[in-house]
């Protein structure tokens, strides 16, 4: 690029930044091709960098001491197990059952225990409280008396601990019906709760939050969070449980909320019944909280460390499986695994290779990964606690002896115990909250992840070409333009320059309109849900026909009262100004999305980067007649058919469940699933993709 | 061991020699030793030791010491110190368990960490400064940090809360303290007998540290300098307050009744030692283990159905009743009298004297049957918790809640008939906890009532940034009949200057315990104004009246850290700008910009601005591209030839890799 400017030494040269940056934008077609191609190629490479995890905070000492948990809590935790699987749901009809036993228990071993009450709370879809934090629970009007759920929750106290710290350890279980994997869930929890009473060592408090998750295991969580952070006590509502609770006899009711300090982490226990032929338990890790959020990377690793050395355990996470036998997938992993030995038979040092099944593996964990955070909503209950900055962790104990669990329980609840005993010993012995390791990561496997540094890459070069593209069309139009008005008056005035270098208003007015719009449908559902309660099919149509229905009323009301008098000439020049102002407006979008959910951004960037650079008008096209032009239409068409949302969903979903499976209303499920969880993906998909859609078809059907 | 033994024979007569002396004077230096035990309803002991030393003004006695502490004596005349008192505590007190109304619990309940406060027999101006020196000093006398509390973000002075008629007051805590032995060795070391013999030979390390709380206060009171009351000369109070688990062989025991049974104890399972005999220096040395009212009415009820007996019963045949049984007998059986309640505290006495090394005093103490009983509470159980979540803001509420029960209520009518109660909060909140005062709201019983018609009085002095702390005084008037008031107050949470973080920042920011108090409910044990009772120092603690006190939790706020790598980032980022700035400056001072100009108007160009220039430029290129191609194969050679360059350097370094690395 030195070489460029050589050729005409008396000129003033402008500063060598300048001179790059004019280099990249006149050749912005080839800069924009490549480095699209790099950001793919680098994001299918992220499963190659992942780097091994390692305890970063030395503080935790994993797995230094070994277990205390003995068979005597274990068959302790046996008969308690034995007693809530045969409990009688029946004959204790009253509301207050199988929370009775729990708190009994727990006050026999000397914890403080407490209960409480809560309505389930319908999530909403609040558009003006989007980003704030977790509001104040208003309870609502009409509900049955029957419908509310009972938390039952335990503490022991740190014999000579300040207790300014807690760590929580939740285990949901259905109090109407207990399955048999809920009620070990209890039982390995009461295992521990009965060791922890005893111990000396403990220097934070500890809570146990039996979740009464009749009316979903979020909901619970959720709302005894929100009573511990945010209680109100004006006493609304809350008279109303004191007058239903049920009178029993001698019994000494629990009902004052009792708190613990600031909770340093949390643990959600789950066991499951497991189907896979495995000859080891599985242990599934689930840690993504709403919009990407991830608990520290050390909480994971302490917990992955000492289920795998310390337990034997199989530890998963979850992985796309219609990927894993993906033909391209493998010859792409067959090609990186053969880059790699090359490289190791040039040098030995130079290990990067990957094998065939593990580059696999780790592309379908990578991707679905980044689909659950890019989704934005919680994987489990875990999510609550990232919303109140404690890190939290679903540890999902997946046994295959859960069916005749009664010739061999304790095993299983040694084992489940023993993790947790060790985890809580870590998160014990840390002084300062969790910080030292990555809260931006993306996990390839249980013990592999891409930090933040190297997952950017991707994104970042997919981004770059959008700026430089905007303004090479920008720059483009604008020359074109000055060009035809030195023609058309030699001697310009001034007005008429300035008048001209502001043309791009227009398309920017245009883009606003668009937006705008955007805004306006993504507020629609919500009026909609407000006026009408039908099918989710015909939701959907309501809502498209809405949303085209106000774009026109936009396009007539206020597009066509400001528009300029046009100059004839230049007409044909236009959509280039708007392709240019569209691009940009994508780039702002996306940089933004990039720091509220970078996942989303990241598998945005993917879609609208090609769709938005490719876009050109069809009529220009079809004049032109050459290869080259049916390509670029053939291309445009299919892009614009691919990311138009709706079918961009029912695609993915075919890939993973088959079409056979989609049906059409599936599509408003999904985007009210979105706004009830109050994931940006949806005011990202909305307010950013949707309007940029919509300018890319506005662009090819420009009439030229 | 014979030449202690000789030294405090010599002590002992000369003691002797001195009480003789005394007797015509009236006034001689005291020790006394004492140990209260009493069983806690959840399986626990609570052991309390009790040393106190006094000793006659200087005006009459000297300066010179035979017993009282010469350190302490000379820190009191320094600074001029009235009253003082420090504590190391290790743990919470569990005011729900192990009570909150006896006069024990409220003197010996402690926030854990330091806390200490002092009043100063000086002018008014001159109090910080003696304030700051007596932290360095006990700082050095106890091993440790106290000195932190020189700093004047660290220390408060409250008005009227915290201790009722007290000018000149300093109070300060410090909740990061870890307690250990190097705090305790220094304390010994101000007894006469230090831990060689006596009571304080119990304090078996290992034992003491392992229980559920520690907490081991100093409290001195002198009117060395009240030059018009009659002086009395100055009192030292020790005392090491600890709550025990005795070892029981199968633990969590529950009969059949489904009642837990108690743990029998002894000296030796709690302590791991036994007790050789008393501190010859001590004019007092004696064992009490106190039974709670709770508890006495609780086994005279199940005594009573049990078979015929009364209190004259129970108090006959006490050691050998039927639900507890002790290895020795004790000297004297000590019953509270209360004229109201029927619940009254039993005190059992040993005295010390008649044991020695060859016959230790190893009291043990069987429960023969499951007892379960409560403590006593404090009128409102006062919580303290932190709302909202984020790193902007958040509030501070605190809860007192009624036990139900509603014995305190006769001593707190005021004129109009109606029943009331007054709560004294006092709270210390730390600078960057930015507290909105004006936000105050008390709720009283889930309504939000009027801030007038609750509080009586009311101090605030706000914080000041990086300067003190802030500091609130509230008296609250309760309606006896309230059940829950919560209080709560808002803040912002500020921001620190990097060098002003900890080394462990991340672990949040705490803010020290509010003390709730009760000043209309004292609380005492009230015995027959015997004439032996008054000898023994515990006891006459014990009678003196003192208000409910209640320290809350403590709480961590989470602020928001820097990233702490920061430094390196800036160093990095202005050694950068440093560079373009330096090499921009060479760039200008080696360019000859009039050569320049001169040369740009020779050459006449059109350009009317930078962009029009940079945007002429740019349509010369494309259109130069278009139209003038011999101009690529120039660059496409230069940068061939560059490419090769490259590449021969890479494959010679690849070469190099391979066949030497």
């Amino acid at each position: 690029m030195e070489t460029m400017s050589e050729g005409e030494p008396p000129k003033p040269k402008p500063r060598p930044i300048v001179r790059l940056g004019l280099f990249l934008i006149s050749h912005s077609f080839i800069v924009s091709v490549a480095c699209c191609a790099a950001g793919i190629f680098a994001l299918l490479l992220l499963p190659v960098l992942a780097k091994n995890t390692y305890i970063s905070e030395n503080a935790l000492m994993p797995g230094s001491a070994s277990p205390m948990l003995s068979n005597d809590d274990v068959s302790r935790a046996r008969m308690f197990v034995n007693k809530v699987v045969s409990f009688d749901f029946k004959t204790d009809s009253s509301s207050i059952g199988i929370q009775e036993l729990v708190a009994q228990h727990i006050t026999d071993l000397g914890g403080e225990v407490n209960f409480h009450k809560f309505l389930p709370q319908a999530n909403k879809f609040n558009p003006l409280h989007f980003f704030s934090g977790p509001d104040q629970g208003i309870v609502q009007e009409n509900y049955t008396c029957s419908s509310y759920g009972i938390n039952t929750v335990g503490f022991i106290r740190a014999p000579r601990g300040d207790g300014k710290e807690a760590i929580v350890l939740v285990t949901p279980y259905n109090s109407v019906k207990t399955s048999t994997g809920e009620a070990l869930s209890l039982g390995i929890a009461y295992s521990i709760f009965s060791l922890l009473t005893r111990v000396t060592w403990l220097a934070k408090d500890v809570i146990w939050l039996a979740a009464d998750s009749q009316h979903g295991e979020y909901a619970a969580v959720a709302a005894w969070l929100r009573e511990y952070h945010t209680p109100s006590f004006d006493g609304s509502g809350k008279s109303l449980f004191e007058s239903n609770a049920s009178p029993r006899t001698g019994r000494k009711r629990h009902n004052d909320f009792l708190r613990a300090g600031t909770m340093a982490a949390a643990l959600v226990i789950k066991v499951t019944d497991g189907t896979e032929k495995a000859e080891r338990d599985v242990l599934n890790l689930y840690a993504e909280a709403s919009n990407g959020q991830m608990p520290n990377l050390d909480l994971i690793n302490v917990v992955n460390y000492l289920a795998v050395n310390g337990q034997r355990l199989r530890v998963k996470v979850e992985k796309l499986g219609s990927l894993l036998d993906a033909w391209w997938l493998r010859s792409l992993a067959e090609l990186f695994h053969k880059l790699g030995t090359l490289a190791r038979s040039l040098n030995p040092q130079w290990n990067f290779g990957i094998s065939v099944a593990e580059y696999i593996e780790g592309t379908a964990t990578l991707a679905c990964s980044l689909y659950n955070q890019a989704l934005g909503v919680p994987t489990g209950p875990h999510g609550v606690f990232r919303d109140y900055q404690v890190d939290a962790i679903t540890m999902e104990i997946s046994s295959k002896r859960l069916a005749n669990y009664k010739n061999r329980p304790n095993e299983l609840l040694l084992q489940g115990g023993r993790l947790v005993e060790g985890v809580i010993l870590s998160v014990n012995n840390l002084l300062e909250k969790f910080h030292q390791s990555f809260f931006l990561y993306l996990l390839t496997s249980p013990n592999k992840f891409v930090s933040v540094g190297v997952y950017m890459i991707p994104f970042a070069l997919l981004v770059a070409p959008l700026p430089m593209v905007a303004a090479s069309l920008f720059a483009d139009s604008t020359q074109r333009n000055s060009g035809t008005e030195n023609k058309v008056t030699s001697s310009s005035d001034i007005p008429a320059i300035t008048f001209e270098s502001w043309r791009w208003l227009h398309a920017a007015k245009t883009v606003f309109i668009v937006h705008f719009w955007g805004a306006v449908v993504t507020l629609l559902p919500h009026f909609l849900s407000l006026v009408l309660d039908s099918l989710p099919l015909i939701n959907l149509v309501i809502w498209i026909v809405l949303s085209a229905f106000t774009l026109l009323v936009l396009q007539v009301v206020l597009g066509s009262s400001v528009s300029l008098p046009r100059m004839k000439q230049t007409q044909g020049m236009e959509w280039t100004l708007l392709k240019s102002v569209t691009i940009a407006a994508a780039c702002t979008g996306l940089c933004i999305m990039s720091v509220i959910n970078f996942a989303t951004a990241e598998l945005g960037a993917l879609m609208l980067v090609p769709m938005c650079l490719m876009a050109r008008p069809l009529r220009i096209d079809a004049k032109a007649k050459t290869l080259k032009s049916f390509i670029r239409v053939a291309c445009n068409l299919v892009l614009i058919f691919l990311f138009f949302p709706p079918v961009t969903y029912y695609l993915w979903k075919g890939a993973l469940v088959g079409l056979d499976n989609a049906r059409v209303g599936d599509f408003w499920n999904w985007v009210e699933s979105l706004w009830t969880w109050n994931s940006a993906t949806y005011i990202y998909m909305c307010m950013v993709h949707l309007p940029c859609w919509v300018l890319c078809v506005h662009t090819l059907a420009y009439p030229c | 061991m014979f030449r202690l033994r000789s030294i405090l024979v010599f002590l002992v007569l000369f003691k002797s020699f001195g009480s003789i002396i005394g007797e015509e004077e009236e006034k001689i230096e005291e020790f006394s030793e004492a140990l209260l035990l009493r069983p806690l309803p959840d399986r626990k002991v609570l052991a309390h030791f009790h040393f106190e030393s006094k000793v006659p003004p200087t005006a009459t006695h000297g300066s010179h010491h035979h017993l009282f502490p010469k350190s302490i004596y000379q820190l009191v005349h320094k600074y001029r110190v009235q009253e003082m008192e420090l504590s190391f505590t290790q743990g919470r007190w569990n005011y729900g368990r192990w009570g909150g109304y006896d006069p024990i619990s409220s003197r010996n309940a402690k926030p854990p960490g330091v806390e200490l406060w002092a009043t100063f027999d000086v002018p008014q101006h001159q109090v910080d400064a003696c304030w700051r020196n007596l932290t360095h000093a006990l700082s050095g006398l106890f091993c440790a940090s106290i000195n932190f509390l020189e700093s004047s973000t660290a220390y408060s002075a409250p008005k009227w809360s915290f201790k009722s008629f007290a000018a000149n007051i300093r109070y300060g805590t410090l909740h990061r303290e870890a307690v250990c032995t190097e705090n305790l060795t220094p304390w010994l070391k101000l007894l006469p007998c230090r831990d060689k013999a006596g009571l304080s030979a119990l304090m078996d390390r290992p034992s003491i540290y392992r229980g559920f709380y520690h907490s081991q206060r100093l409290h001195l009171v002198s009117n060395e300098f009240d030059l018009t009351a009659a002086s009395s000369g100055m009192v030292l109070e020790q005392t090491l307050t600890v709550v025990l688990q005795p070892v029981t062989l199968g633990s969590g025991m529950v009969s059949s009744l489904g009642l837990i049974q108690q743990p029998s104890w002894s000296l030796s399972s709690l302590f791991g030692r036994e007790v050789s005999g008393r501190c010859v220096l001590s004019n007092a040395s004696n064992i009490y283990v106190q039974l709670e009212p709770n508890l006495v009415s609780e086994l005279m009820t199940t005594s009573e159905t049990q078979q015929q007996s009364d209190v004259e019963n129970l108090m006959s045949q006490a050691w050998s009743d039927m639900s507890f049984e002790m290895s020795d007998s004790p000297v004297r059986l000590i019953e509270e009298v209360y004229g109201f309640q029927k619940e009254s505290s039993l005190l059992y006495e040993f005295s010390l004297a008649n044991y020695s090394d060859s016959r230790p005093f190893n009291l043990e103490f069987r429960w023969k049957r499951p007892v379960t009983w409560s403590s006593q509470l404090a009128p409102l159980q006062a919580s303290r918790f932190l709302m909202g979540s984020g790193n902007e803001r958040g509030a501070i509420a605190i809860s007192l809640k009624s036990v139900g029960r509603s014995g305190y209520a006769e001593s707190s009518v005021n004129q109009e008939g109606r029943c009331s109660l007054r709560v004294d909060v006092f709270q210390v909140v730390p600078w960057y906890v930015k507290v909105y005062y004006h936000t105050l709201k008390v709720f009283l019983d889930e309504r939000l009532h009027n801030l007038a018609d609750v509080i009586e009085r009311i101090n605030v002095s706000p914080s000041e940034d990086k300067v003190s702390p802030g500091l609130m005084e509230i008296a609250l008037r309760l309606p006896c009949d309230v059940q829950l008031v919560i209080l709560t107050l808002e803040f912002d949470k500020g921001f620190l200057h990097i060098d002003e973080y900890p080394p462990d920042a991340n672990q949040g920011f705490d803010i020290p315990s509010a003390l709730v108090r009760f000043p209309e409910i004292k609380t005492k044990i009230h015995l027959f104004e015997d004439k032996c009772v008054c000898k023994s120092p515990i006891l006459s603690k014990l009678q003196e009246e003192s208000p409910v006190l209640w320290y809350t939790e403590v709480l961590l706020v989470p602020l928001t850290t820097p990233d702490f790598s920061m430094p390196y980032n800036v160093i990095t980022i202005t050694c950068t700008v440093f560079a373009l700035y330096f090499g921009s400056l060479l760039n200008a001072l080696r360019r000859r910009i009039e050569e320049e100009e001169r040369l740009l108007k020779s050459k006449d160009t059109n350009a009317s601005g930078l962009i029009g220039m940079l945007l002429s430029k740019l349509s010369a290129k494309l259109r130069g591209k278009a139209l003038e191609p011999p101009s690529l194969p120039l660059s496409s050679k230069v940068s061939y030839r560059l490419i090769l360059r490259v590449i021969l350097v890479a494959g010679i370094a690849a070469a190099w890799q391979y066949f030497f690395g």
